[in-house]
């Protein structure tokens, strides 16, 4: 940047400056200024779920959809996600505390098999980044391991990655078995890795496939708020 | 002192690598979780024959079976301490294949990528990282490897660490990241700024390029992209033999060995020296490989149009590169001094 400007004095700006300057800096990566700025929001009385939306995760669906578009990339998004994690680390008591609607909690991990994890952490980040809690099996999973965790862990999502042609099928078995103990439908089911596509994710009966991080990231923001319309409705 | 590979240069317009290791071993038995690089030493026999069928098939030059051989993989399968003694065997058994051969044939040491996110947006040190390349790259030349083919990096921190940990066991070295995304390796590195990234390393690369990523489309685009940012090092291809399909329930590359043949041909033409295939490709695919490469003459460098009339479609529009250089950027309202 070549516009040299005075600083910017976070607890000088009123609201309606900060939360976007909130915004540019969670753009940035800036982690010192995000957990300043979630601080000085709290101390105006701000609640903390007002500030995870609007300063936290509005700022992320931006970094988000600036990586759908190609014009940011993987490590500018981790940047941001480690910014957004650490304003979360100051909320996340709070939001417990005030009994506040929770982004969701996935479970995720490579399927049996699989030990090609790198996709699996840059998602299990992002997710991180944008709010949601995870919960990462790691590597070689079979599906007790998925079930287990899911359960124990009162998960929203079940996240499955794999990167090789020969490990992909197994996708399908822990989603059979999860029709066969009839859970099923308790959890989103969401599928990724390189060789994967749609109409694979489909034929398997996931409920999503995520060609990226990014779309992954959507999604489960997708899913939850139908999720909650439902229990809200219902 | 020079070392096999460049020797091989001095006599030979292009070299055939070879294609695919993780597809051959499990078409050999290998179950799949399982690390292929124990079977250096618990089943070396079918290690022979995956080096043996590349060499039979033609192949001037191959990889040893040391991909996931640095620390931080093995370590997934609790072999963290068998660093040395796994890539000492890939590289003894890769030297004993080539040896028999009869001709010059390259043994070169594969050292994958970590797997970890580098600082700072991730855990992984650039000194740690030098650190586990330096431990596989020493193995690898104790067990008689001519020289280091690190392969598959995205992150040009990672690219840099493997140089530096070449220059730290004294070792020539070839280097290829995974263009996946877009055009661009996942860490979003362009074709351009990997030529840029490797004419600033001290220790260059005896040659560079491209490996696995999308399809052969993709592959050679990038190879382009490297010529075009006017280049003189030796530019290698090696890309997958087409792209996954998802079949009646069975998966398969769909790239046939007379498409890899005509992928051959149209690396070199790209400017490829040394070609060679990546996932899906078998000694079937090499031996077409090479059949087109020794009977087809050279031709002209080709336009995008031909290399998608002859391999198919590319992935993306733009792999930012050229006049897309210039991709849309957010305008920053202001910045924090």
């Amino acid at each position: 940047m070549a516009e040299e400007e005075d600083d910017i004095i976070l607890s000088e700006l009123p609201d309606e400056e900060l939360v976007p300057q909130m915004h540019d800096d969670l753009y940035d990566g800036l982690k010192e200024e995000i957990e300043e700025g979630v601080n000085i929001l709290l101390e105006r009385g701000w609640a903390p779920y007002k500030i995870l939306t609007e300063a936290l995760v509005a700022g992320m669906t931006i970094v988000g959809k600036d990586f759908r578009d190609g014009i940011l990339f993987v490590p500018e998004v981790l940047l941001a996600a480690n910014a957004m994690k650490a304003g979360m680390a100051i909320l996340k008591p709070l939001l417990a505390e005030t009994g506040a609607p929770r982004m969701g909690k996935m479970v995720i991990g490579t399927v049996k098999g699989d030990i090609h994890d790198i996709g699996k952490n840059l998602v299990g980040m992002m997710m991180e980044g944008a709010g949601f809690e995870i919960i990462d099996l790691g590597i070689n999973n079979p599906v007790e391991n998925y079930l287990d965790a899911a359960a124990r862990e009162e998960a929203d999502i079940v996240g499955m990655s794999a990167l090789l042609t020969t490990t992909m099928p197994y996708m399908k078995v822990v989603i059979d078995t999860m029709v066969e103990q009839g859970i099923r439908d308790n959890y989103i089911v969401m599928v990724g890795g390189a060789p994967l596509n749609e109409e694979f994710g489909k034929a398997i009966g996931a409920d999503g496939y995520c060609r990226d991080a990014a779309v992954a990231v959507e999604m489960a923001k997708d899913f939850m708020s139908r999720k909650h319309n439902q229990m809200a409705a219902g | 002192m020079t070392d096999a590979l460049s020797r091989l240069f001095e006599t030979r317009d292009w070299l055939l690598a070879d294609g695919a290791t993780g597809t051959n071993l499990f078409n050999m038995g290998l179950s799949s979780g399982d690390a292929p690089e124990l079977w250096n030493v618990d089943a070396p026999d079918k290690i022979r024959a995956l080096y043996a069928g590349a060499v039979d098939a033609g192949s001037d030059l191959f990889l040893t079976n040391s991909f996931g051989g640095n620390a931080s993989r093995l370590k997934l399968h609790d072999a963290q301490n068998r660093v040395g003694e796994l890539n000492r065997a890939a590289a003894e058994l890769g030297r004993e294949i080539a040896d028999k051969a009869g001709h010059p044939v390259v043994v070169a040491g594969s050292v994958g990528p970590t797997g970890e996110i580098m600082e700072p947006m991730g855990a992984l040190s650039y000194a740690d990282a030098v650190e586990m390349f330096h431990e596989q790259a020493e193995a690898l030349k104790e067990g008689g490897a001519d020289v280091l083919w690190v392969e598959t990096i995205s992150a040009p921190e990672e690219y840099k660490a493997a140089a530096e940990a070449a220059a730290r066991a004294d070792m020539p070295w070839c280097g290829t990241m995974s263009f996946d995304t877009a055009g661009r390796t996942m860490m979003g590195v362009t074709s351009a700024a990997m030529v840029d990234l490797v004419e600033k390393l001290p220790n260059p690369p005896l040659a560079f390029g491209a490996n696995c990523g999308v399809g052969a489309s993709d592959l050679l685009r990038t190879v382009l992209g490297f010529a075009a940012a006017g280049t003189e090092r030796a530019l290698i291809a090696k890309g997958n033999a087409g792209i996954p399909k998802y079949v009646d329930g069975h998966i398969h590359y769909d790239g046939t060995p007379d498409l890899m043949a005509d992928y051959a041909v149209l690396a070199r033409d790209c400017g490829a020296k040394i070609i060679g295939g990546c996932c899906g490709t078998t000694p079937e695919h090499l031996r077409a490989m090479r059949a087109a490469l020794e009977t087809r003459p050279k031709g002209p460098r080709p336009t995008l149009d031909q290399i998608t009339a002859a391999l198919g479609a590319f992935s993306s529009a733009s792999d930012g590169t050229g006049e897309d250089a210039d991709a849309p950027a957010r305008t920053r309202r202001r910045r924090r001094g």
